[in-house]
């Protein structure tokens, strides 16, 4: 059901690039995050960015997300302007992406299926019905179907970032960004959130911005990865070949810790 | 010395200033508890142009004693019903507290809410009522429960502006019988049976909220 969605694939011409970061700078006062990146993502494409924390990786999915402004420089989505819209534009524009985060953050006031429908409901017109069998079919997806009628801090982490990852998917949105979605679970609750995840990589051509520091997850669904140090990629290429023989100092040092 | 009968004379009038009490105090809450809302929304406009006029209005409205606004209103105003105006600066003057009240509990909202928010794409109107407000509102209900009833004591001021609430009802009869210790009393235990109560049941909300 993720895959036949005729709107999505209209709405997109069949070779083109996502997302565009040229020259991009971000500063918080003094502090320079982001340093003149320059990164491109393939529509379809799916991207994980590693790297030291610190190193403006959340930022990048914060920025796409308009959660910040970029400080110079131009975001471009789907060919179009994507930083320095007016505010009406930017809403129309970021139907576009959809976000899981760290913390989960569903609505604690709405039950587990409302928290799913809720935006298509108000920002894509869906009658309530229409919304609520979508949501079914997510919550189907993403294992929870018994947990529609339940507020969502009944539930464990791992299943509060399910449903959140269901939220997201509700939009259809043409690029999903996924930060750090496990670091706040327990170790046992993880790979019930990654196989999902592994599952809508597989179903869908849905474009995915991965921060994580679940490197065998990231080598199982990444068609690249890029290595962020200070601000900049400095080294990106298929996981294979990254993991395996990194060529960049920084790099190596840096998955000899983790990995 | 106290006399039961004279108690019993001067019940039923008292009763009658109570309902009025009652009103007042209602109505009052009402103003103040949506005025409130609508301050502390405002409160977080993205303009300066609608916060410092906003900011100016409130700390004067909270810098003068309510009785000297009934009055100043009341002389203002002559031709308004002394109730009426009694309702209307009561919940004002209220309204400016628990927009306080309302703003902590806005601000207690995590900050993941409106991005998860802004990541659905919400429009700012449904953000507001679908997603912030039933949390924030969720917490501060026993403190404006609190403020309701400080209201309710502080309605004797009404007599001031010629309202007949319980202490103006009170006092008339202790007047006309030379019976104000019979007729005081009756208002406080009155006060005393009303308050107590609400202000247990306002614990015992804020316990069941908590969670």
């Amino acid at each position: 059901m993720l895959t036949d969605n005729p709107a999505r694939k209209t709405s997109v011409s069949p070779v083109s690039t996502a997302v565009t970061f040229d020259q991009v700078v971000k500063r918080y006062g003094d502090h320079t995050v982001l340093d003149h990146l320059d990164f491109e993502v393939r529509q379809g494409e799916r991207v994980t960015l590693i790297g030291p924390s610190g190193s403006g990786k959340t930022t990048i999915l914060r920025l796409l997300m308009t959660l910040e402004r970029v400080t110079e420089g131009v975001i471009q989505v789907n060919g179009q302007p994507f930083s320095g819209l007016p505010e009406k534009q930017l809403r129309r524009a970021r139907r576009h992406i959809g976000m899981v985060f760290q913390q989960f953050n569903l609505f604690p006031n709405m039950k587990v299926l409302d928290n799913i429908t809720e935006a298509p409901v108000q920002v894509l017109g869906l009658s309530r019905d229409e919304a609520a069998e979508r949501a079914r079919d997510l919550l189907d997806l993403v294992g929870l179907a018994d947990k529609a009628d339940v507020h969502p801090t009944r539930l464990s982490g791992g299943q509060q970032q399910r449903v959140a990852i269901a939220r997201a998917l509700a939009m259809r949105p043409d690029i999903l960004l996924l930060d750090e979605v496990t670091s706040a679970l327990d170790p046992e609750l993880v790979q019930g959130v990654l196989d999902v995840l592994r599952d809508i990589a597989q179903a869908t051509d849905i474009t995915m911005l991965c921060v994580t520091h679940e490197m065998g997850f990231a080598r199982d669904i990444s068609d690249r990865v890029l290595m962020f140090d200070g601000g900049r990629v400095i080294e990106s290429g298929p996981p294979e070949r990254m993991f395996s023989e990194p060529e960049h100092e920084r790099t190596r040092d840096f998955l000899g810790a983790v990995l | 010395m106290w006399d039961w009968h004279t108690a019993r004379e001067g019940l039923p009038l008292i009763l009658h200033g109570f309902g009025i009490t009652l009103l007042a105090t209602a109505l009052g809450s009402l103003v103040a508890i949506v005025l409130g809302l609508v301050i502390a929304v405002l409160g977080r406009a993205p303009t300066r142009w609608v916060r410092l006029p906003l900011r100016a209005v409130v700390e004067f409205v909270r810098s003068t004693p309510v009785m000297i606004q009934l009055f100043a209103v009341w002389v203002l105003a002559p031709g308004l019903d002394p109730l009426t105006i009694g309702i209307v600066v009561l919940g004002l003057h209220y309204a400016m507290y628990t927009s306080e009240v309302y703003r902590a509990g806005i601000d207690a909202v995590p900050r993941g809410q409106w991005e998860a928010a802004v990541a659905l794409s919400l429009p700012p109107i449904r953000t507001w009522w679908g997603v912030v407000l039933p949390q924030a509102v969720r917490k501060v209900i026993p403190a404006l429960g609190n403020y309701v009833i400080s209201m309710f004591k502080e309605t004797p001021f009404l007599s001031v502006i010629t309202v007949n609430e319980m202490v103006h009802e009170a006092n008339q009869f202790g007047s006309d019988n030379f019976a104000y210790m019979e007729a005081f009393t009756i208002a406080a235990a009155i006060f005393l049976i009303a308050s107590y109560p609400t202000s247990m049941l306002m614990r015992k909300l804020e316990k069941r909220l908590a969670h």
